[in-house]
């Protein structure tokens, strides 16, 4: 339950530190229009490399100036910017208008329209009457997310590097447009700087239509029919999510003339029924914005881009504003029927995408769908919103964007080298890529295994959801959820651990921008696993306690547990230099078969064939079509009958 | 509270308890097909001369996901007998069993994988209950720690009679017992060879069997927290269950995965999931 005479500290902060957050939301965007000048290769690795660098300095440096309970404010001296913001998005709504024309996507056009012209509404509406000056601020919670943009988001870019090269030879048929693409990837970073650091709603949602916007254009980036097709399904959906997100601002503008409402720190201090409707509102773009279903079906289109792109906006930043700002309601949603419906899409979401996930062999689309199921499990715990719950939400955030980036990256690296990111053919790829693999299979354990971090989220997340109203749909759906997801990982895993006897090493010329990217996201998978209790009680407990006034750990136990077990999961590999000495090496076991070493035998009528091993995936059981109608049914219905409920109390 | 006498107990005794409950359910199993059977303490001579043998392996790395599956089988049983959270127990377990599907995975052969994909499948199908379980005792005793389910007065399983029942089920499961001894089977007539331990020998194989064991003392170790507030009760219903169990491994023909999978589910939701749900419901009205 909300505090309500609870009072805001307004503490801007002293000359020195006022630099930091502005500098992290336009520095990018300079670099962004440096590398659409520059052409030259050596010069873009020179200003690419330079900028990540600076980049990740300067977010590890929020660490400094975030205060360490509450918000802290930070005024911008500058007065005509939200007229600026206004013109850049009508600008952005005529240059999708005229793409919208140029591939004839009418439904695009018509949804451009309709959330320009809703936008001129509030704009005529808050002319008349706002009289705030708006502020950046920054809280624990905005530390978490712009650490991962600031790291993370660097590192991939720094990836990228590497990537296009090789997907420009790989792809002569694409357009090098590589210095729009660098572009794009700044100006990103740059406009998630903004999202998180926004306390007055207008600007959350000028920089939210900016992270749309560059998903837009890159999910398009290769130019072909496809990705078209793809850029402007995500475009439409995040649109209906946009529009949602005006309607929002609509009636806040109607219900506080003045405009005090508009700032999300006062909004979720303002007692249920006002901030009610637009944290609805606001939660169904963020729904759009995560892919939860109805909607998923945008970012599984959107694996056609390059692999950092899907690294960097499809799994560890962009979809995670989605969740960000339904975690920032999560204190209005918390104990409503809207909060509660929220969260059982995000439980259903999980259930079923990470279902689906068993019967897919592609990994990008193994990878979405697992992002998909996770950003539902954050929504599930957002929605129903207990501060314990809020606590395991963020902790999934964290993450869930180092080890997915990480395992995107390395099925970007694999790509290249094998030609195929279907994980039938990753088959023994600890002979072939032997770093790689070892990565990935991190990367992967990262995702489901104890004590590494996901699996210490759910486990906080089913502890947490006992203990809350209705809580036990989702102990239901956590338990037969992680254990589908054991299903669909450990295959991955045994795949590309199998000693496939054929196999030869193919793991040179990968450019060290993919090795440094690699290395150190592996190293942060385990690392933060040994750091999480650090990492709560600095900053996830400070937030969690500033909001509801109360905090959860897990028991001081536990972490020597989950420590001790990771030492020991450490130690296992160095049994293996004592068992090198291993002489006796047979083929394996063919039924009694003569067999050649490269595991040829003769098979029925005469003729040698020689094993493949298939992985099941099940398609009868956990086929696509199946589960995706069955969860956007659901969804939909939940959807609507959220709508009908806010309709009501909007009325 | 976590109590170290007792893991250091577990781990010494349990081998010796699950040896002598493997030898009884040979010399029962033989019984009850009309054969004389082995003695009772077959199952630690066979362990032995295992150790004996020559190690030939496929792929040196086997040796470690074997070991390691050793290891976290320990570990995990060893943290259920200290008193440890329940939760975190099952997820060690869990782990445990993740290095034996890799060890199978890892020897590139096809009767090892496919022992793997199908021990998968049986993971997959008997979790959702197993923490359904630590749930259930979670919501009557309000604690998922061991020791506190262990000196809690109160008779789980008056409150988690279907909970149980969804237990035992896939206790068959867990046990490798018949119908669902999909991946790996005690018997002979297992139609993939010996599924995830095919390509194990030698010692190594005597290592998966001695985290068998392990295994099963700790399986029981759970059974008898549903009757922990009376000890000879309990001791009865550990005893009751691996006989029903032995009987429905010798009277049942082996189930399709598909079966296996569908049936763990739904006992899961009927018996367990039903059963949570009234005693949520009845905690609204009367205290637990």
């Amino acid at each position: 339950m909300i505090n309500n005479d609870r009072n805001l500290d307004f503490t801007p902060f002293e000359g020195e530190f006022m630099i930091t957050l502005p500098f992290l939301v336009l520095f990018p965007a300079v670099i962004a229009i440096l590398l659409l000048l520059v052409s030259a290769d050596a010069w873009r690795r020179l200003v690419v490399k330079a900028g990540a660098l600076i980049i990740g300095i300067a977010s590890l440096y929020l660490l400094f100036i975030t205060p360490e309970t509450g918000p802290g404010f930070f005024p911008v001296e500058f007065d005509s910017i939200s007229e600026l913001m206004f013109l850049a998005e009508m600008v952005i709504a005529a240059f999708l208008v005229y793409l919208g024309i140029k591939y004839k996507k009418y439904l695009a056009i018509f949804l451009v329209v309709a959330q320009a012209a809703l936008l001129v509404y509030y704009e005529s509406l808050a002319a008349t009457g706002t009289h705030i000056v708006p502020n950046l601020f920054i809280d624990q919670f905005s530390l978490i997310l712009a650490l991962i943009i600031g790291i993370i988001g660097s590192l991939i870019c720094v990836y990228a590097l590497g990537y296009m090269a090789t997907y420009q030879e790989h792809h002569p048929e694409v357009r090098d447009r590589r210095r729009t693409f660098f572009f794009l990837m700044f100006f990103f970073l740059s406009s998630m700087f903004g999202l998180v650091f926004s306390d007055f709603l207008p600007w959350v949602f000028f920089f939210w239509e900016l992270t749309t916007l560059c998903s837009f254009l890159l999910i398009g980036y290769s130019g072909t029919g496809e990705a078209i097709n793809n850029a402007f399904l995500a475009l439409n959906m995040n649109l209906l999510g946009g529009i949602a997100f005006v309607g929002a601002l609509l009636y806040l503008a109607f219900v506080s003339p003045g405009g005090e409402l508009l700032n999300i720190s006062t909004l979720i201090h303002s007692g249920h029924m006002v901030a009610l409707v637009p944290a609805v509102l606001i939660a169904f773009a963020g729904i759009t914005k995560a892919a939860l279903m109805p909607f998923s079906a945008w970012l599984v289109g959107a694996m056609v881009a390059p692999t950092p792109v899907s690294a960097l906006l499809h799994s560890s930043t962009m979809v995670k504003a989605g969740v960000y700002i339904i975690v920032r309601f999560a204190p209005v949603l918390t104990g409503t029927m809207e909060g509660l419906i929220i969260g059982l899409i995000g439980g259903f979401t999980f259930l079923l995408a990470s279902a689906i996930a068993i019967s897919q062999s592609n990994a990008k689309k193994v990878l979405a769908y697992s992002t998909i199921a996770n950003l539902g499990l954050i929504v599930a715990c957002a929605g129903v919103g207990t501060y314990k719950l809020v606590w395991a939400a963020i902790l999934l955030i964290i993450f869930h964007a180092i080890a997915k980036s990480l395992l995107f990256l390395c099925v970007g690296t694999v790509e290249h080298r094998i030609g195929s990111k279907d994980i039938e053919d990753m088959t023994g790829l600890i002979v072939r890529m032997p770093h790689v693999a070892v990565m990935m299979f991190i990367g992967i354990a990262g995702m489901f295994l104890a004590p590494f971090g996901m699996l210490i989220s759910k486990w906080a997340a089913i502890e947490a959801f006992i203990e809350a109203q209705f809580g036990l749909i989702f102990v239901a759906i956590l338990a037969f959820g992680g254990s589908i997801t054991v299903f669909f990982w450990s295959k991955w895993m045994g795949k590309i651990i199998s000693v496939c006897p054929v196999a030869a090493k193919v793991e040179n010329r990968i450019p060290q921008e993919k090795w440094i990217a690699l290395s150190l996201l592996t190293a942060m998978t385990v690392f933060i696993c040994l750091a999480f209790p650090l990492i709560s009680s600095y900053l996830i407990e400070p937030f969690v306690l500033s909001v509801y006034g109360a905090t959860t750990r897990l028991s001081q136990d536990n972490v020597t547990i989950m420590v001790m077990m990771l030492f020991l999961l450490m130690i296992m590999p160095f049994s293996l230099l004592w068992f090198r000495k291993e002489k006796n090496i047979v083929p394996p076991y063919m039924a009694g078969r003569p067999a050649t070493p490269d595991l040829h035998f003769l098979g029925s009528m005469g003729v040698t064939r020689q094993v493949t091993l298939g992985n099941y995936y099940l398609e009868e059981v956990f086929g696509e079509k199946r589960l995706f109608m069955a969860g956007t049914a659901l969804c939909f219905g939940l959807i609507l009958l959220v709508g009908t409920l806010t309709a009501g109390v909007a009325l | 509270m976590i109590l170290l006498e007792y893991a250091v107990l577990f781990i010494v005794l349990a081998p010796f308890i699950g040896g002598l409950l493997a030898g009884i359910d040979r010399k029962l199993t033989a019984r009850m097909q009309g054969r004389v059977g082995p003695p009772i303490l077959q199952p630690f001579y066979d362990v032995g001369k295992l150790f004996q043998k020559e190690q030939i392996v496929v792929t040196p790395s086997q040796h470690f996901y074997v070991l390691s599956y050793l290891v976290f089988i320990v570990a995990s049983g060893a943290l259920f007998f200290a008193g440890g959270d329940l939760l975190l127990v099952i997820f060690a377990f869990t782990l445990a069993h993740i290095f034996l599907v890799l060890g199978a995975y890892s020897s590139y052969s096809p009767y090892s994988f496919i022992g793997a994909e199908r021990e998968l499948i049986q993971i997959i199908a008997y979790e959702p209950m197993i923490i359904l379980a630590a749930v259930g005792m979670y919501m009557v005793t309000k604690s998922f720690f061991v020791w506190e389910i262990m000196t809690s007065s109160l008779p789980l399983i008056l409150y988690l009679p279907g909970v149980f029942l969804g237990f035992l089920m896939v206790l068959t499961i867990k046990l490798r017992k018949s119908p669902f001894d999909l991946s790996t089977s005690h018997h002979a007539h297992q139609e993939i060879v010996k599924g995830v331990t095919t390509e194990f020998s030698g010692p190594m194989l005597a290592r998966v069997e001695i985290a068998h064991w392990y295994e099963n003392v700790f399986l029981l170790g759970f059974i008898y927290l549903f009757f922990a507030w009376n000890p000879l009760v309990g001791i009865i219903a550990i005893i009751v269950a691996y006989l029903l169990e032995i009987l429905i491994d010798n009277t049942f023909s082996r189930a399709t995965w598909k079966f296996t999978l569908k049936s763990a589910w739904i006992i899961a939701g009927m018996m367990g999931l039903v059963n949570l749900g009234v005693l949520y419901y009845l905690s609204g009205v009367v205290p637990v």
